[in-house]
């Protein structure tokens, strides 16, 4: 392989830029692994503990871009107990000391300080960008760290974090000379922002592409600054709420008429059905609109604006659009390729979607590849009429608000219906199940999903069966989530290997016990086999016999971890 | 100090706390007098007609929450609209319905749509201001009552709207011949709150 000279191989190399085919690369033979860990500029880490910052650095000196992920999938919804871990700062400190130049960092739940974003603000002086999602443990002080210290900062985009707002004037922290920022999202904050700071900040950034306020921005101040920046493509709205006949409303319809390139709409958290009449004109060029936090717009006023958004591919929304105003959907957007439609109410509207909905969706919007979908119910047949529809899903996840509801036309588990999903959509990567379902449903996803690489079970299957027809059959599988299932030792026990192949094995309220996941972490010495023993009580001994209630399992290469808390039981 | 008698010293606190709030209690007895805050329906209308399902004490609570179900982030749950769905029962129908109390905002907008729910009933307004339903066929009544959060049967309209809508576990729609001894208790509240 080696007819060329390094410098050519290295300059091949620069095209390739998927992190698979990367780490592919590597693995030919010695020089390429050479020259692959040199030129490598973006590292991808999907678990903080499974390396160290020090093996990272070593093996890539060239690192610019990093992306890491800390806790668990299931935290999102408050599985993982609090002060678990996935904290950032020992990352930047050490990536701080090595000489790496550090360029962009993303971070998803991660436990970030004030403190971190202050080092990181002065370690790296060409630092680009910053991208936090669902992290928590900072403030709008650390905020104003970055906007001070970040000279050349592009991007701060903060998605759903929980972040401590000290009322400051963080973005009066921008320097004056700050004039390169192309994409700024604070729609997360809870307070007020200087609205003065805001404005000067938006006109003397001239890349401005990508714009996503808080509901603390009102109306006025939007019309302001989109007639500063017209040429934004990515509009977030804070508040949309003003008198019709106030000199700023009549304003922004004028203004907005203007800004023709905006492809991309979201936010609106407080707003007033009566204003919604004042976007129609930009919404024939959307591609993405997300409503799922647009609380305030229901009904006909959701379905007469959908039917202004005729080229959208992306849509996330409430389920207040029902089955009816999804089936506008279905005839107005059919390049559609991915759906979200979120609970609107915590407990299941009952007239909200159902599978009817779906179906429309199905015969409409041929291109769909993903969809997140919490539904009030779900039949078999209507599963099979979407997966002969849609053979194109990458991501399937469904979720009937009642997790163990079967069929209600017939009775019947979901089993058949989500055999289709996985039998005729042969690129699924990721699949969430929910409703009645047995250990059928296993067997036909160890058969068909030979692609799948994530995969979320609650309240499913019949025995170890279940679990067994998925670690033997689904040889891409990365991560696996499971709660409240029948799956024991035998399902834990019978390929230990295969976890080494997966990033990591979530399991809460099942059957597994404390003897079984001692003998696994023994067994294999390259995973972490976490326990949690939340229960304060009973921490003197954990006899084998014990029901584990929950369990973390992951593959590393660092050995254990030394910021576990107390509760955290490291096998 | 051991632990024991700071936490005997916490305890005898709270509890000179909880005496003062008794003390301080808004009620709707003349201040000083001992008597309950308020009357339940239940006490003066003996209940024993009700179906066997509505006179449980043990009426089935909304669906337990489960930690992490439905799969959704905290954030998103602050953004939900909230709601109330509570059952409205009527004497004499073989059907239960349900409605979201948050959709309305007065006793009124509930009443015109119950009256469309259940066809063949109309708003009757009574002395003083007082609610009640009538089937306007064959001119029987109906008194619109309610269980509240303490388990008690009260007239709908004794308390603010926004208090009912807190308090009210389930509706139902009364027999006014067999809703005896509400008349002057009502009939002074409701035009208050109305």
């Amino acid at each position: 392989m080696n007819y060329f000279p390094d410098e050519v191989i290295e300059h091949i190399f620069d095209y390739v830029v998927s992190h698979r085919d990367r780490n592919a690369l590597s693995l030919v033979c010695k020089s390429w692994y050479r020259i692959e860990r040199c030129t490598r500029q973006r590292v991808f880490i999907g678990n903080c503990y499974s390396v160290t910052p020090e093996r990272l650095f070593q093996r890539f000196p060239g690192l610019k871009s990093l992306t890491l992920k800390g806790k668990p999938h299931f935290a999102d919804f408050s599985l993982v107990p609090y002060g678990w871990g996935g904290y950032v700062y020992p990352w930047i400190e050490a990536l701080a000391k090595s000489r790496v130049g550090l360029e962009e960092l993303r971070l998803k739940r991660m436990v970030v300080t004030d403190e971190s974003l202050e080092l990181l603000s002065r370690s790296f002086t060409h630092f680009k960008s910053l991208v936090l999602v669902s992290c928590e443990g900072f403030s709008t002080d650390g905020l104003a760290a970055i906007a001070a210290n970040c000279r050349y900062l592009r991007e701060l985009d903060l998605q759903e974090n929980e972040v401590e707002d000290h009322k400051g004037q963080w973005l009066s922290c921008f320097p004056d000379s700050c004039t390169s920022l192309v994409s700024l999202n604070f729609a997360c904050l809870k307070g007020e922002v200087s609205l003065g700071a805001l404005e000067r900040l938006v006109a003397r950034s001239p890349n401005l592409k990508s714009l996503k306020l808080n509901r603390s921005v009102p109306l006025d101040a939007l019309q302001r600054i989109m007639m500063r920046a017209p040429q934004l493509a990515d509009l977030g709205i804070g508040s949309f709420v003003q008198d019709p006949e106030s000199e700023a409303y009549i304003k922004l319809k004028s203004t907005i008429l203007k800004c023709k390139s905006i492809t991309s709409l979201s936010g609106l958290l407080e707003v007033a059905p009566h204003c919604l009449a004042t976007i129609y004109p930009i919404c024939p060029n959307l591609t993405s609109l997300n409503l799922s936090y647009a609380a305030g717009i229901q009904g006909s006023d959701l379905i007469k604006l959908i039917r202004h958004c005729v080229k959208l591919q992306r849509l996330w929304i409430m389920d207040c659009i029902g089955d009816k105003g999804l089936g506008v959907v279905a005839k107005t957007c059919t390049d559609l390729q991915e759906l979200r439609v979120f609970p609107s109410v915590p407990f299941g509207n009952p007239v909200a979607v159902t599978e009817k909905g779906l179906v429309a969706i199905s015969m409409g919007c041929p291109k769909l590849h993903s969809l997140l979908y919490f539904c009030h119910q779900m039949t078999n047949a209507a599963l099979i009429t979407v997966a002969k529809n849609c053979p194109n899903f990458i991501r399937f996840r469904l979720c009937i608000l009642d997790a163990t509801k079967p069929d209600p036309d017939t009775m019947q588990p979901l089993d058949e219906g989500f055999g289709a999903i996985v039998q005729s959509c042969r690129r699924l990567r990721r699949l969430s199940l929910s409703g009645q379902l047995t250990d059928q449903v296993f067997l036909y996803i160890g058969m068909y999903a030979e692609k799948l690489e994530m995969l979320s079970i609650a309240f499913a299957g019949d025995s170890d069966k279940g679990m067994l027809y998925v670690l033997n059959g689904c040889k891409k599988l990365r991560k696996l989530e499971i709660r409240d299932c029948p799956f024991g030792d035998m399902a834990l026990l019978t390929d230990v290997g295969k976890y080494e192949t997966m990033r990591s094995l979530w399991m809460s309220s099942c059957e597994v016990t404390v003897g079984a996941c001692k003998l696994l972490a023994k067994k294999m010495p390259r995973l972490n086999v976490e326990i949690f023993n939340e229960n304060e009580q009973e921490d003197c001994s954990l006899e084998d016999g014990q029901r584990v209630e929950k369990m973390y399992l992951y593959r590393t290469v660092a050995g254990k971890r030394r910021d576990a808390p107390e509760y955290v039981w490291t096998l | 100090m051991s632990s024991q008698s700071l936490s005997s010293i916490h305890s005898s606190e709270a509890d000179a706390v909880d005496c003062n709030l008794k003390e301080t209690e808004l009620t709707l007895g003349l201040p000083g007098t001992k008597t309950a805050t308020k009357r339940p329906f239940s006490d003066t209308v003996h209940l024993h007609h009700l179906p066997n399902s509505l006179s449980k004490s043990k009426f089935p609570t909304p669906k337990e929450q489960m930690v992490g179900w439905p799969p959704v982030r905290a954030s998103r749950k602050n953004a939900m609209k909230s709601c109330k769905f509570v059952k409205v029962a009527v004497d004499g129908a073989p059907y239960l319905r349900k409605v979201d109390l948050e959709m309305y905002d007065s006793y009124e907008h509930l009443m015109r749509d119950l009256e469309t729910m259940f066809c063949g009933l109309a708003i009757h307004n009574h002395l003083m201001n007082e609610r009640k339903l009538m089937e306007s066929g064959n001119g029987i009544e109906y008194m619109p009552t309610y269980e509240d959060r303490d388990g008690d049967w009260m007239l709908v309209g004794d308390v603010p709207w926004k208090m009912f809508v807190e308090s009210c576990k389930r509706i139902r729609l009364m027999i006014s011949s067999e809703a005896i001894g509400l008349g002057p208790r009502s009939s002074s509240k409701c035009s208050g709150s109305i």
